[in-house]
């Protein structure tokens, strides 16, 4: 199977600090892949790379092929346009837009959106279309921020910690949306909650020193606590060692 | 395959600086020396300037290139170096300049003490507005200046008490001054005051740009968040950068009216301060001479263009269209300025030769 | 009675005028992070060709219908010169803040010295309607309609930005800009569209404040654009950058400030105080009425 994201040799170095010391790996065009590591190891710096959304002052080097793209070589725009769906870390809704508008916004050009899919995964997100994304809870905004990059046709998805500061029940649900998300749309899913990844990997890449110390399948490393403890520095049930 | 992501104004002056060490500490000197001495050469530079070198005319005109160049220089502090965008040092330079004039001319104070009062109460209000205007930053932060120089503008020009002279400017009253600085054969001496400024300018900068302070002033310009990190309060730093910049900036108005013989309401323009962020950026912020070389180069074009107005075909005749697109080519073409000319042809010399030369990313090519 | 009804007309006057031109400097550096020093040149573009418009185009001239051509001329001008200015010289410096204020300083300087060149220093007679030289009797006021005139255009101008904010998509790109550049970007959205239109309406709506302003002064000359400049600027800031409704609300505040304090006080009093305003809103709200956090 011809991989959907190809990073290769990637670095990047911002004010200074290398981040990424030659990162490689590869994502299946179908099931969720895992990125993994201790924080600070520069996953998010990878998502953002592959988008094209390092900072100012930032050197990025290497190769990122999705599909038939260049992605480095091609700006940010045009490649969500392609078909790259990105959920940032905390959300990124539009505070002062509401539901209704932030979704509208995400419509892409030249793909009619799907409004249908999106509420049927989302019905909250029907409900409260004219409320502010401002005064939503971070659950309801979690919703939005992937109900949106869903409205068009996607060839894969960025998620970025979407657990990150939920109660354990609203982790469940988002867990569950994109599990089913999933099914159809290949995802690259930057996670810290153990238990989630359980749930939705199929294969994991490890991040360590700025290089990839571990990639293979998920239910491996999960399955043996050392390896996931050496990695990840905490035990398989996601408590610390 | 690399893609660079563009860096603000690469120090290019520093790649200069490798191999050229000993060029680069005796040029200055011997610049020096040739200032110095201009005054007694009778050479005659026909074109670049309208009469003998030791002529009256020039001389006064030299000396406001070294003042501007002073201004220019302490503008850099600011600028270059602690990365401030100020609209309104306009202010500190005309509070020197009608400070001094009117504790003369209507006060009638010697010129001695009228310089020391006008320095030390411009240096007070740059303290008492950069406190206020610093609790911005950024863009905000230069249009809070700008505001501030408008309300000096406005004083200035609304003549409160006749003090200021309000649009004729206020003509300096001889009576009180040294007979040192008084008639057009003295010209020489206020020629040399402008250049003893324009030292002490330079001297001050550098000190500062090598102390520790100066260290923390370049942090701040880079990345404002690592210099909190340590634990030092970067309000602080910038107050002291502002006031101190705002103090040289008066000393060399009290020169300045000196030299022109009085205070007219053109030095309170936002055009001026505008002036010198053109001087500062053409020239090369950050660097010891750029904003120096800047300054002068600018100051003397802008004559030059003014006294060949007659001869240039329409909007070439109003300097500030040359200057201003002259400008507008060097942000996009030369970044770093004059002085980062040289740090452009060094890689190319290096090459040359093989030697390496450190990893610096291009940026505007 | 009739005096406070007289100084708070003209005083929204002058509201109008700052509101006019500070709106769009407000969306560009809201949106693009670009303070634009070159925004009172588009003004001066709006005065300088409303007034060879009324000249030299048949159908225009200083009556009713001629003087609306003529303005409309003076708008799209505007317009159409900070749409240029954009292209040219903002975009291809994407991303580099203080590279694009430099540049936007040396327009300044280089284009009023090009007006400067083109039709002198001195200002000229502006083409005034009849009924723009005439008063209307408000609350026992004689309120000159050029006033009046500066109110209602001001007025509209804020309804149409905020109905083209609201309705349209580009004015949901625009409002989302301001909120996070970055995340319209990762939508798939190119801001940059964006950018120039906002430079073309802000372009606009000074072009129409330079040729209103026209009228209410009765003359136009180079350096017009630059002293009002300044004091858009400060209703920026006051009313919060990004923010058309805090420039209206700052705006309204400075123009009043400034005509009741001139009058009451002595001349020249009143610009000082609204700068002392300016010192007052930093201290206690830097982010103004209704902004985000002003960072570097």
């Amino acid at each position: 199977m011809e991989p959907v994201l190809t990073v290769a040799d990637l670095s990047v170095r911002i004010a200074g600090l290398h981040i990424l010391q030659g990162v490689s790996f590869t994502v299946a065009p179908t099931g969720v892949t895992a990125l993994l590591g201790r924080n600070g190891v520069g996953k998010t710096t990878t998502l953002r790379a592959v988008m094209g959304l390092t900072p100012r002052g930032g050197e990025v080097s290497g190769a990122v092929r999705i599909g038939p793209r260049d992605a480095l070589l091609t700006p940010t725009h045009r490649l969500v346009r392609d078909g790259l769906g990105y959920v940032p870390e905390d959300r990124c809704v539009f505070a002062g837009l509401t539901v209704a508008e932030n979704l509208r916004l995400a419509e892409r050009r030249g793909s009619p959106p799907d409004y249908d899919r999106v509420f049927a995964l989302f019905p909250e997100l029907a409900r409260r279309a004219r409320q502010r994304a401002g005064t939503l809870s971070g659950g309801q905004q979690q919703m939005l921020a992937i109900g949106r990059v869903l409205l068009s046709g996607n060839r894969l998805l960025l998620v970025d910690e979407p657990t990150k500061g939920l109660a354990p029940k609203v982790v469940t649900e988002v867990a569950e949306a994109l599990a089913a998300v999933a099914e159809e749309v290949p995802v690259l899913l930057v996670e810290q909650n153990l238990a989630v990844v359980r749930r939705l990997a199929r294969d994991a890449v490890v991040l360590a020193a700025g290089r990839v110390a571990w990639s293979g399948a998920a239910d491996r490393l999960l399955g043996e606590p050392e390896l996931t403890r050496s990695l990840l520095g905490v035990g398989a049930a996601g408590v610390a060692a | 395959m690399t893609v660079e992501v563009a860096r603000d104004a690469p120090p290019a002056a520093a790649m200069a600086r490798r191999g050229r060490r000993w060029w680069w500490r005796l040029g200055p000197l011997v610049a020096l020396a040739v200032f110095a001495s201009l005054p007694y050469s009778t050479l005659s530079l026909p074109g670049v300037f309208d009469g003998a070198l030791n002529a009256p005319g020039t001389l006064q005109l030299l000396a406001i290139c070294l003042v501007f160049g002073g201004l220019a220089a302490g503008y850099d502090l600011l600028f270059g170096r602690t990365g401030l965008l100020s609209f309104g040092h306009a202010l500190y330079f005309a509070a020197g300049i009608y400070g001094t004039d009117i504790l003369v001319t209507h006060a009638g104070l010697p010129l001695w003490q009228a310089a020391l009062a006008a320095l030390a109460g411009s240096t007070a209000l740059a303290g008492v507005l950069g406190a206020v205007a610093l609790r911005t930053s950024g863009i905000a932060f230069a249009m809070v200046t700008l505001a501030f120089a408008q309300v000096g503008a406005l004083l200035v020009a609304r003549d409160f008490g006749g003090l200021t002279g309000g649009e004729e400017g206020l003509p300096l009253a001889t009576e009180g001054l040294p007979g040192a600085f008084v008639g057009v054969a003295n010209t020489v001496n206020l020629y040399w005051l402008a250049l003893a400024y324009l030292v002490v300018v330079v001297a001050v900068v550098a000190r500062v740009a090598a102390s520790p302070t100066g260290r923390v002033l370049a942090g701040l310009r880079d990345d404002e968040r690592r210099v909190g990190v340590l634990g030092l309060d970067p309000y602080r730093f910038k107050l002291v950068a502002f006031t101190l910049a705002g103090a040289l900036a008066a000393l060399g108005g009290v020169v300045y009216v000196l030299v022109v013989g009085g205070a007219s309401p053109h030095v309170t323009s936002s055009e001026l301060t505008l002036s010198l962020l053109v001087m500062v950026v053409l020239g090369g912020p950050g660097t010891r001479w750029g904003p120096v070389l800047g300054g002068m180069v600018y100051m003397y074009l802008d004559h030059r263009l003014t006294s060949l107005a007659a001869d240039l075909p329409g909007p070439l005749a109003q300097p500030l269209f040359v200057l201003g697109v002259i400008f507008i080519l060097a942000v996009y073409f030369f970044p770093g300025g004059l002085a980062g000319l040289s740090g452009r042809i060094a890689p190319l010399r290096a090459a040359l030769r093989r030697r390496t030369t450190t990893q610096w990313s291009e940026t505007s090519s | 009675m009739s005096t406070l009804v007289l100084l708070t007309l003209t005083g929204l006057g002058l509201s109008a005028l700052y509101f006019l031109v500070a709106s769009g400097l407000s969306l560009v550096f809201g949106l693009a992070d670009v303070l634009n020093f070159a925004h009172g040149l588009f003004l001066s573009v709006g005065a300088y060709a409303t007034w060879w418009a009324a000249g030299h185009v048949p159908g225009a001239g200083d009556g009713g219908l001629g003087f609306v051509l003529a303005a409309a001329i003076g708008v799209l001008a505007g317009a159409a010169v900070a749409a240029l200015v954009e292209l040219v010289l903002i975009r291809p410096l994407y991303s580099r803040t203080i590279e694009q204020v430099l540049v936007t300083v040396g327009l300044s300087l280089a284009g009023v010295a090009l007006l400067h060149a083109t039709w002198g220093a001195d200002p000229r007679p502006f083409p005034r309607p009849e009924w723009a030289r005439g008063v209307t009797f408000v609350g026992g006021a004689s309120v000159p309609n050029s006033s009046l005139l500066l109110v209602v255009a001001a007025a509209l101008v804020l309804v149409a930005i905020l109905a083209f904010l609201r309705f349209t998509r580009v004015g949901l790109v625009i409002r989302a800009g301001v909120e996070d550049r970055e995340m319209v970007t990762a939508l798939g959205v190119d801001v940059r569209t964006a950018f120039t239109l906002v430079f073309a309406i802000g372009g606009a709506a000074a072009a129409l404040a330079g040729a209103l302003g026209g009228v209410y002064f009765g003359s136009v000359s180079p350096s017009q654009g630059g002293s009002l400049l300044i004091f858009a600027f400060i209703v920026v800031v006051i009313g919060g950058m990004g923010s058309v409704v805090g420039s209206a609300y700052a705006a309204v505040a400075v123009g009043l400030l400034q005509q009741f304090v001139n009058y009451y006080g002595t001349a020249g009093l009143g610009d000082i105080c609204v700068v002392a305003l300016l010192a007052v809103v930093l201290l206690v709200r830097p982010q103004g009425i209704a902004g985000r956090a002003v960072t570097a």
